[in-house]
């Protein structure tokens, strides 16, 4: 038996293709398992857009307040093989105009999908495979989305049985035209509808240029009060199959979160001059994507209060690898009060 | 609603905004996706507050 190797795939004198079982970077979802929930460790959080739950799983919505979203929200024994899952709680029963559109989605960074070749005649056909379950059955419905919103690929897929974890696989043909970032920047954008109108839905299984967020003919899950829609194992992966869950080491998975946002424990001594700001450095763990949005969180230690924060100018100071931040506290500057010691909590984010 | 920053040394006006809402620096990098954003509502008129 000859085997012979082409491009992605390996192939037997039979014509056969023989699958590569693991592979670096099969899978283009960072945190598909759910395991990485950095900024709210299992709480509930509005879907609200810009809200992000779960590490890299951000929400669109054109409406406030229509669904939660949880880590592991309702307690249901996630599907075999997985700890954790994303949970949409619908919060009320409402009724989606043409120009809503609900979809937590996940944007994959333009480096890690520049090898799919989108935009040319290359363009490699990808799949996307997940488990979901949901308190509704019916057709449901997500899309694919360029940096710019100018290119989407609508798709759908079935529950069958409502409250029972169900694993699909959706194929895409890559797209050969529109513009599509290979650097830094946004680069595919995975969405799933939970209730789109119909400006933002369009004709399954075919590339478009516009913006959907889904399929026309989709189910709505914030049409129903209470319902729910619960997502993991979500895997893209280049081929026109889906392989088994690439699996990651838990610290493997953290960092590539980290690239996105991060978690600050800032902690940091000053020697009291009569002056309320501190002033400190901090490498982030991991380098940023770009640099990022800082926040801070409003604690403290050694008795004074973070009153403000303010990043010192310049890129060599703030930069995708380290900020230099100032401080004010409301009081410890008092001349011979000695070393003070301050504690703070910051976020670095450079989502996309 | 946005507001300029200062370096808190020099007192000049630095290279990023305050996102009111919750208090997020915003760097003036065109990367990032709080500083796109950013660019877009003053495209659309309005005004960041001045530095303290």
């Amino acid at each position: 038996m000859s085997i012979t190797y082409g491009g992605d795939t390996i192939t037997d004198s039979n014509g056969g293709v023989l699958r590569p079982i693991s592979s670096v970077m099969r899978n283009r979802i960072i945190n598909g398992a759910m395991v990485i929930d950095q900024r709210n460790a299992g709480a509930s959080v509005t879907g609200n857009a810009g809200v992000y739950s779960l590490d890299r799983w951000g929400n669109f919505g054109t409406q406030t307040g229509k669904y939660t979203t949880q880590q592991n929200a309702g307690s249901v024994t996630p599907p075999v093989g997985f700890t954790n899952y994303l949970g949409v709680t619908s919060s009320s029963a409402y009724s989606v105009v043409a120009s809503d559109y609900f979809a937590p989605f996940q944007c994959i960074e333009g480096y890690n999908i520049a090898d799919l070749n989108f935009g040319t005649a290359n363009a490699k056909t990808v799949t996307l495979s997940f488990w979901v379950r949901s308190s509704l059955t019916g057709t449901f419905g997500g899309a694919f989305c360029n940096i710019d919103f100018t290119r989407s690929y609508p798709f759908t897929y079935t529950i069958s049985s409502a409250n029972t974890w169900e694993q699909k696989s959706v194929t895409i043909v890559g797209d050969t035209t529109g513009t599509w970032n290979t650097t830094n920047g946004r680069g595919l954008f995975v969405q799933f509808g939970i209730g789109v109108g119909s400006t933002y839905s369009g004709t399954a299984g075919s590339w478009a240029s516009a913006y959907y967020a889904s399929a026309t003919g989709a189910t709505s899950v914030v049409g129903t009060n209470g319902a729910t829609f619960y997502i993991t194992g979500v895997q893209l992966e280049v081929g026109s199959s889906a392989t088994g869950y690439e699996y990651r080491q838990y610290g493997q998975e953290l960092a590539l979160c980290q690239r996105y946002f991060e978690i600050c424990n800032l902690t940091y001594t000053t020697y009291a001059n009569g002056s309320n700001n501190v002033y400190a450095a901090y490498p982030f763990k991991v380098q940023k994507r770009a640099t990022p949005t800082m926040t801070n969180q409003g604690t403290s230690y050694g008795g004074y209060t973070i009153t403000s924060l303010t990043l010192n100018s310049g890129a060599p100071d703030f930069s995708d690898n380290f900020s230099n931040v100032f401080q004010s506290v409301s009081s410890g500057g008092v001349n011979g009060a000695g070393m003070s010691r301050y504690a703070t909590l910051l976020t670095a984010s450079s989502e996309l | 609603m946005y507001k300029q920053c200062k370096n808190l040394e020099t007192g000049v006006i630095s290279d990023c905004v305050k996102r009111i809402a919750d208090n997020a620096f915003i760097p003036f990098d065109p990367a990032n996706t709080d500083y796109q954003a950013y660019l877009k509502w003053v495209a659309d008129g309005n005004t960041p507050e001045s530095a303290e």
